[in-house]
């Protein structure tokens, strides 16, 4: 790099230089860089901590240069409960998988959630446990071939799919929801907005917020990167749709957090 | 001096608070004190007990084998305990509800008609000061006085237009106890 | 402590609680169970008045973890239940032990196994002394006997939490948690707040490296230290403040071993020791973990047997045998369920435990 060159797009302050682990293909990179970004341009690094959970992202902590607090599976929520208990000027975030989140923490999210707790998740869901080697998620789709539904999950054994966000969105508490796809550059862009208007509902005090990102497996789809991305743009999309289901700050006619949580 | 007193009544008569309330007389007077509500085999269908333990050494177990007196304030409670008392010990029973008295040998036993006497009084709230009173008379641990101020510290503010009421069936019990010596 | 306390005649639950607040606890997460439900419904009453936060979880699995989260951002955090709750939050103690945190858990004991029922027990003394968890993590654990004790070793046990950076529990039952005595409570104050740099929280970066707080160690060197580390606290811990506590005669011929509300028990048989024609002596401990082994160790040299006396079939009995080491016979008088020996079994079992020994009993 010359003393004349600009970057366009720096490596994001709130991002380690550590080499993450993901598989290639993976859109984990992709969403850390959107969440890093996010925290760099509210400039809230310094007053962030993360709650990194269990699943491929259990090493989050190493990725995101915040304080962290490393959680038990599906744990996530409670611990962010007392972290932002502890500090309510802290600005809290999860990351949680969709086996962490939506099948043994469900408990937790769902009170967390009705609760109202003013902080952020981001939730993966990319339809398969995938650390633990391609096993069933809750959000595994009906016919879909995985390590314990090996001939297709079928609903006579294993029932139906669970929808997160719509799920969430009969409930009060929630301030934000939104399901996004980290597919196309049009859909991370708009993952990204969604991202930042999750934390800016925290920022505002506006309570729970959620940003459900589908998301690649190629590894444990048996697919390449390339036909993973397609798959969810083809399959995933129809049975979960991206839409933003609660937006409490539009409500109130509000376009930005006031940055005083 | 230990005086182990063992109190017994159905739901709702006031038979923890009453307990409570000798405990922490007992407390004002320097004495080491416990009171527990008990878990005992016998102890079924809406029965409520309570141990009160008051001494000038240790205290040691908060249960009793063999209460040194007891408070019974209904039909189950006396045929079931009574005969747990020691020698010698005191039973005040209430004698509203329970007729007449099976035989105890060696304890004193009490009748006193608590429920007539809030009746007289007009206060439903003081039955088991009615006896409590009977029972500080016939003892030697505590004043019918202590039980009253006690009684004071423990209620709110707001009750307390209710504590002539209660130091006047303290008293009719305690005259009860000091006809029988 | 100099302070002046002011005497109440209250529970033990009530006094755990207030307990709680003098040792500088502002955060409570609990979930309702019997028989301690006092302690989280008073905690609901004044933390919020002091400045500080209660709230109720959605489970007990919840709840240690909210205690984690808050421990983990530097609060004096505490948490209460009762034996079927502190099964479910095994997960998260055995995390705060591997991650280093400090905190406060009260256990006020019932019956079990399963749903069991909910009067008094002590058979929790394998999972408060063992427990914790996955690991090899232990909780410091404290063995009040009286309601005083109760809210004295609660308040302490902040400051025990911290020093060792490890959870510390109060192990009781339900007895002592309903039971009403006098109690001398140590008066509110504002305390600075624990020096824990390793505490997540808004901060400036050009003044700390972040924290992360982690129970992850993937590299056996390192997860071995986290284990070296926890073996030396316990040590300074078992040289700094194993207490417990002794009463009877100065040359006992039997030793009664008891915590808790056992303790109290056998506390009225020493007193009726001329009575048994034995001469006895009650060594109860204050701590369980760290245990007493070197005073029940030199009593052993001299006494002809040991008698423990516990609300479970044997699990406190085991660590009196791992310090007596066989140099005199160890008996076992257990009761289960929520019945409780009477002052006369444990006297007529000293009895039999002395001429069983040889005693020539009075």
């Amino acid at each position: 790099m010359t003393e004349a060159a600009t970057l366009i797009n720096p490596y994001p302050e709130a991002l380690t230089d550590v080499e993450m682990r993901y598989c290639p293909g993976c859109t984990h990179g992709t969403a850390h860089r959107l969440v890093a970004e996010v925290i760099d341009e509210l400039g809230v690094k310094d007053r962030t901590i993360a709650v990194a959970t269990v699943g491929c992202s259990v090493y989050a902590y190493e990725y995101f240069n915040t304080d962290a607090v490393q959680a038990a599976h599906g744990r996530g929520p409670a611990v962010a409960t007392g972290i932002k208990r502890v500090h309510p000027d802290s600005v809290v975030f999860t990351y949680q998988g969709d086996g962490d989140l939506a099948s043994i923490g469900m408990g937790e999210v769902v009170h967390a959630a009705a609760r109202g707790e003013n902080f952020t998740i981001i939730f993966i869901n990319n339809a398969v446990f995938g650390m633990t080697q391609g096993q069933m998620a809750p959000t595994t789709l009906v016919g879909q071939k995985t390590t314990t539904s090996p001939r297709g999950r079928t609903t006579a054994e294993a029932g139906w799919p669970i929808r997160v966000c719509e799920l969430l969105n009969t409930l009060e508490g929630p301030g934000f929801i939104a399901r996004e796809a980290l597919t196309t550059p049009p859909r991370i862009r708009s993952a990204k907005k969604s991202i930042r208007r999750a934390f800016e509902t925290q920022l505002a005090g506006e309570g729970f917020a959620l940003v459900e990102l589908l998301s690649t497996c190629s590894a444990w789809w048996g697919m390449t990167p390339v036909e993973a991305v397609y798959h969810i743009e083809d399959v995933m999309i129809e049975h979960y749709p991206l839409q933003t289901f609660r937006d409490r700050l539009a409500e109130a006619g509000r376009s930005e957090g006031d940055g005083n949580a | 001096m230990r005086e182990e007193l063992f109190m017994a009544g159905i739901g709702g008569q006031g038979v923890n608070l009453a307990g409570q309330l000798i405990g922490r007389a007992g407390m004002n007077l320097g004495l080491s004190v416990s009171w527990v509500p008990i878990y005992s085999p016998e102890v079924r269908g809406g029965s409520s007990t309570c141990t009160i333990v008051l001494t000038d050494g240790r205290v040691g177990s908060p249960t009793s084998e063999r209460p040194t007196s007891m408070v019974l304030m209904d039909p189950k409670s006396v045929a079931t305990f009574i005969g747990r008392v020691i020698e010698g010990g005191l039973v005040v029973i209430n004698s509203s509800l329970v007729r007449e008295a099976p035989p105890c040998d060696g304890c004193r036993v009490l009748m006193v008609p608590a429920n007539d006497i809030a009746a007289e009084i007009g206060n439903a709230r003081t039955v088991n000061m009615a006896l409590l009173g009977a029972w500080a008379a016939g003892t030697d641990v505590m004043s019918v006085a202590d039980v009253a101020r006690a009684l004071r510290e423990m209620l709110p503010e707001r009750h307390h237009v209710h504590m002539p009421d209660n130091e006047a069936a303290l008293e009719r019990g305690a005259e009860i106890a000091r006809a029988a010596r | 402590m100099s302070e002046e306390r002011r005497r109440a005649f209250i529970s033990g639950n009530e006094a755990t609680a207030e307990g709680g607040i003098a040792g500088g606890c502002r955060h409570f997460f609990g979930y309702p169970i019997t028989p301690q439900n006092k302690i989280p419904e008073y905690m609901s009453e004044h933390l919020p008045l002091i400045g500080g936060v209660y709230l109720q979880a959605e489970s007990e699995v919840a709840a240690i973890n909210m205690v984690y989260g808050a421990s983990a951002a530097g609060a004096r955090v505490m948490t209460t239940s009762s034996s079927p709750g502190i099964a479910l939050m095994q997960e998260g103690l055995s995390y705060m032990l591997g991650a280093e945190l400090p905190a406060v858990l009260v256990n006020m004991v019932r019956g079990g196994p399963g749903l069991g029922n909910i009067a008094v027990a002590q058979s929790d003394y394998w999972l408060a002394t063992r427990g914790a968890g996955h690991g090899d993590g232990r909780c410091i654990t404290l063995t009040p006997y009286s309601v005083q004790e109760l809210h004295d070793f609660t308040a302490r046990a902040f400051e025990i939490a911290d020093r060792y950076q490890n959870i510390t529990m109060v192990l009781a039952d339900a007895i002592l948690a309903s039971m009403m005595e006098p109690c001398e409570l140590i008066p509110r104050r504002e305390m600075d707040p624990p020096d824990r740099p390793y505490a997540v929280g808004p901060h400036d970066s050009a003044e700390r490296e972040r924290n992360i707080v982690n129970s992850l160690w993937v590299d056996f060197d390192v997860m071995e230290a986290v284990n070296l580390r926890n073996e030396e606290r316990y040590a300074r811990a078992a040289a700094e403040i194993t207490d417990w506590d002794e009463f009877g005669s100065d040359d006992p011929q039997i030793l009664l071993c008891a915590y808790g509300i056992s303790a109290r028990i056998c506390e009225s048989a020493v007193m009726r020791a001329e009575e048994a024609g034995v001469r006895m002596r009650l060594l109860r401990p204050k701590t369980v973990f760290p245990f007493p082994t070197q005073p029940i160790r030199e009593w052993a040299e001299r006494v002809d047997a040991v008698l423990v006396v516990e609300l479970s079939m044997g699990q406190f009995v085991e660590d009196v045998r791992l310090a007596v080491e066989g140099r005199c016979p160890v008996d076992l008088l257990g009761r289960a369920g929520g019945n409780m020996p009477s002052v006369t079994d444990v006297v007529n079992r000293v009895r039999e435990v002395a001429t069983k020994a040889g005693v020539s009993v009075g």
